[in-house]
């Protein structure tokens, strides 16, 4: 057993940013972090990539550089590889690495786990060659790879960026097949004032709109019944825009409809949470710092509810403060002076949201798919399935995990359960909050028993 | 092995190794992410699932959704979350439809 | 509302006695807990078990044997009514051993309850060389196994939502989400609950797991039930590598292995621990040295409704008439016995088993 002062499960922006300030100021830090290098999805792989495709990735990308470098630091011990597959009495975390268990204990956690994509189940979604659109970044970022046929299929200002981006690396998209519509644009315009605080952002997307349109790649809005079709492999997209229905062969479907936080190690330990309407997710209940009803469990980044990378930052930092106050390395005044201009920092990153929130809404037959759709990838589960087992009594998704097998896969539920807990909630008159979702269990990612059985332990122990 | 990929791989010096997948040989650069490896080099289903016997490749790239799953040496590993090494021999996952054989 | 039956607990117990008053054409109402209840019903092992119980009781031997024996029938029955297979498989199981000494002296117990249930109780010793032609994958520590046919499995989770089906569909009216808080009897009995809803009922029968323990003597019963903590652990799906099951390991019907369980007090803590984990997972290394290599997918702690001496408890109140209790830590193996035979005994019938080993009785409380 390791012993530390803070231990950081997550090593991108938010991780890296609290690995740094809690070291600055005394701290111990472990940083544990399931890839090879630090920098998280948003700068995957980036100090060995920016001198390689910088340029082509952007100035949002090469950014990580400075974070990364933060971690050089003796106070930092950074574990990379490590998959933490629990975490107990909010002080032990247990991972494995290189095929062996660990354990680290520590005065605190962080939980900085970052976001995933909202499950997007549209027939077809689970076919070879359909993939989300932060895979296709994370493909072109760390190894370089792009599809040549690819259409960009959701809502968001991702799919400009990748499209900008891949217009630049000489492969454009076949097309944008958008869900929203004009109706959900009229509706983000009075959250426009407050957005133009923000005006770096809209900025940003109007030029890469500008650059899609010059590269004379296709947008449709308002897009319904879309379908992916293929025997062994996505081989076209068809749906319905302007009261036609479109058919574009390609190789490649890339979806994306927001990303929600990954909510696992938190729940994991009984962290609160609540259903957050406006961004349509789950999210931690949260004090100002990022500390959660585990008194030594705090989270921050897109974890803790969508803000972006420059937010993740700030709030590591800001629980980084708040932790090193509480184990006594810094004074409250100095945590609290120290985290102001922070805090506005914040509140200037996030003006944009309310917008980008009504602008670029869930794609509705996507959380409410129609019944023969699969929507838990790994039991292959359809929303159908899961609208009968409300039917017989499941109030809630862990009766209808119960019922289905929707949740009992490697996953755990990191791609249905939102899902789920949309088509109960509808099926019972209920509200996502009385619905709730799945109960976490540890592996939070699978371990082989050889692995555990080494970790040593007993059947019978009387007390634990 | 299927060599035409729908991905483009853009320049980078890497040194090519052999690695093994169902038997045929890829040549992938070394060091870099075993699934974006994959694909470039033209590999279109990782696996078929135990449930259905359907193909499956990676859609996530990021370590959560366990379709890109392969057999390494016995053990079902995450394609996207390992790296190329020289030599490295892969299956699809032993289980899939040899489950669904058995059962029926 | 009013109806025949109260049922108080929609787990497998409440829901197999429910299914089998409803066949013989009772009113009965079930009212369920919510989401996130205990529910032994949701985290059990899943087999249909009869060696090793009773050894100091015959008659509790004897009530799981009736059980399994009834269990193929039941499962026809509820299959052809739901369109849905529950994966019973009765082929027998194993008690593996690591010692020839555990081995000897669990044969030398099962040779006195043997005698006492009058021959009627089949099982075979297998050494290792025998083990390994019927399980090729055993390990080398293990010396040999009991084989008891009348063992078996069941995939528990289908079982229960089988019930949860038919049990609807039959006329049952099920109420989720409730929490009972009273229970009282003038010319009926009347349940109250939490929501401010309330139902009628002739009779009541409290099968609420551990919600026994605080309701229990509300109607008059001792209920001297106690949670045990069980961690219970399942695989990616495998190959087939297990063919019949045993009390550390068995493969269920989509592929997975199930290892378990812990026996822990630890009151109402439904968690998993590392150490436990650890110790299941090697005690199936050991036994099956292939599940090394196997990835661990999901692990749940599920708690036991234990009586002191571990058995049943089926008791009518002495204070309330036509209140029974109905409890007990082996839901699945006896579902069939609570859905064909239970209601006999509820109702007084001339063919109602004798279950007087079973009542509240044999506690003396101190």
């Amino acid at each position: 057993m390791q012993i530390t002062d803070l231990v950081i499960i997550g090593a991108g922006p938010a991780g890296m940013a609290a690995a740094a300030t809690a070291a600055n100021v005394g701290l111990h830090v472990i940083l544990l972090d399931e890839q090879p290098r630090p920098g998280g999805q948003i700068y995957r792989d980036v100090d060995r990539v920016a001198p390689v495709r910088g340029e082509m990735l952007g100035k949002d990308y090469t950014d990580g550089l400075s974070l990364t470098a933060g971690l050089d630091h003796g106070n930092i011990t950074h574990i990379s590889g490590a998959v933490v597959w629990a975490i107990e009495e909010g002080i032990r975390v247990l991972y494995t690495a290189d095929g062996r268990g660990g354990a680290i204990e520590a005065k605190r956690i962080l939980i900085a786990t970052g976001a995933l994509e909202r499950p997007m189940p549209l027939p077809g979604w689970t076919l070879p060659g359909v993939m989300t659109a932060g895979a296709a970044q994370i493909l072109l970022k760390q190894s370089g790879v792009l599809s040549k046929n690819a259409v960009l299929v959701g809502s968001g200002p991702l799919l400009y960026l990748i499209a900008s981006q891949m217009i630049r690396a000489g492969t454009s998209p076949l097309a944008l097949v958008e869900t929203q519509t004009q109706a959900d644009l009229l509706r983000a315009l009075p959250h426009l004032g407050g957005a133009l605080r923000g005006w770096r952002y809209l900025l940003k997307g109007l030029t890469m709109l500008s650059e899609i349109r010059r590269a004379g790649v296709r947008r449709y809005t308002s897009a319904t019944n879309i379908l992916i079709e293929g025997e062994t492999a996505a081989e076209d997209i068809r749906f319905t825009a302007d009261g036609k229905t479109r058919h574009i062969p390609c190789d490649t479907v890339l979806l994306h409809h927001g990303v929600v936080p990954n909510t696992q190690a938190a729940r994991s330990i009984d962290v609160a949470h609540h259903w957050d309407a406006r961004q349509h997710c789950f999210v931690p209940n949260l004090d100002d710092w990022g500390g959660t009803n585990v008194e030594t469990v705090h989270i921050a980044g897109d974890g803790a509810g969508i803000g972006g990378a420059k937010v993740a930052a700030l709030a590591g930092r800001l629980a980084a403060l708040k932790m090193a106050a509480d184990l006594g390395a810094i004074s409250t005044i100095e945590r609290d002076d120290t985290a102001k201009p922070i805090r506005r920092s914040i509140a200037q990153e996030l003006a944009v949201r309310p917008f980008l929130d009504k602008a670029f809404p869930p794609a509705i037959e996507a959380t409410k798919p129609v019944d023969a759709t699969i929507i838990c990838r790994c039991e292959e589960i359809t929303a159908g399935d899961i609208r009968r087992h409300a039917g017989i009594g499941c109030a809630g998704p862990n009766q209808a995990k119960a019922f289905s097998r929707a949740g009992m896969g490697p996953c755990q539920g990191r791609y249905c359960g939102l899902t789920v807990s949309n088509l109960l909630a509808e099926a019972n008159s209920a509200t996502m909050d009385e619905t709730g979702y799945y109960r976490i269990r540890p592996p939070l990612k699978p371990v082989t028993l050889g692995e555990l059985a080494e970790m040593g332990g007993s059947v019978n122990s009387a007390t634990n | 092995m299927k060599t035409a990929s729908s991905f483009l791989e853009l320049e980078e010096r890497r040194r090519l190794v052999p690695v093994w997948f169902e038997g045929g040989e890829l040549q992938l650069p070394e060091g870099s992410n075993l699934a974006a490896a994959m694909l470039a080099a033209g590999v279109g289903t990782f696996r078929y699932t135990p449930v259905s016997g359907a193909p499956r490749a990676p859609f996530c790239m990021m370590g959560a959704c366990f379709d890109c799953l392969v057999d390494v040496d016995g053990v079902t590993r995450q394609a996207c979350m390992l790296e190329v090494t020289e030599g490295l021999r892969l299956s699809m996952p032993r289980k899939g439809r040899n489950v669904i054989d058995a059962d029926n | 509302m009013e109806t025949d039956f109260a049922i108080i607990g929609g787990g497998v117990v409440g829901l197999s006695v429910a299914w089998g008053l409803l066949k013989r054409g009772k009113r009965v109402v079930v009212l369920d807990g919510g989401d996130g209840s205990f529910r032994a019903s949701r985290g059990n092992f899943g087999l249909v078990w009869v060696q090793s119980k009773g050894i100091k009781q015959p008659r509790y031997a004897a009530w799981s044997q009736q059980s399994a024996a009834a269990w193929a029938g039941f499962a026809d029955e509820l299959s052809d009514a739901t369109g849905h297979d529950m994966s019973l498989e009765q082929t027998g199981g194993y008690d593996l051993h690591f010692s020839g000494e555990t081995l000897t002296k669990t044969v030398a117990q099962y040779e006195e309850l043997k005698a006492k249930l009058d021959g009627n109780y089949p099982y075979d010793v297998l050494d290792r060389k025998a083990l390994l032609t019927e399980e090729p994958e055993i390990g080398p520590k293990v010396v040999g196994a009991i084989l008891h046919h009348q063992d078996g499995h069941v995939n528990p989770l289908k079982l229960l939502r089988s019930l949860a089906d038919d049990v609807r569909r039959l006329g049952g009216r099920v109420l989720n989400e409730k929490t009972v808080t009273d229970v009282r009897k003038s010319d009926v009995f009347t349940i109250s609950c939490a929501d401010g809803s309330h139902v009628q009922a002739d009779k009541v029968i409290l099968s609420a797991g551990l919600g026994a323990m605080e309701l229990g003597p509300k109607l008059g019963f001792k209920a001297p039930i106690r949670p045990q903590r069980g961690q219970v652990m399942i695989t990616e799906k495998l190959p087939k590598i297990i063919n019949r099951p045993s009390l550390i390991a068995r493969q269920v019907d989509e592929g997975g292995v199930q290892i378990g369980a812990t026996n822990e007090e630890v009151g109402l803590n439904d968690g998993v621990t590392q150490p436990g984990l650890s110790g299941l997972a090697s005690e199936a290394v050991a036994a099956y040295p292939v599940l090394a290599k196997a990835q661990l997918v999901r692990s749940w702690g599920a708690l036991r409704i234990l009586s002191p001496d571990g058995l049943p408890i089926y008791q009518e109140s002495p204070e309330m008439t036509g209140a029974f209790l109905v409890t007990c830590h082996s839901g699945i193996t006896l579902a069939a016995a609570h859905a064909r035979f239970l209601p006999d005994w509820l109702e007084g019938t001339n063919v109602a088993p004798n279950l007087e080993v079973f009542s509240e009785d044999r506690f003396v409380i101190s």
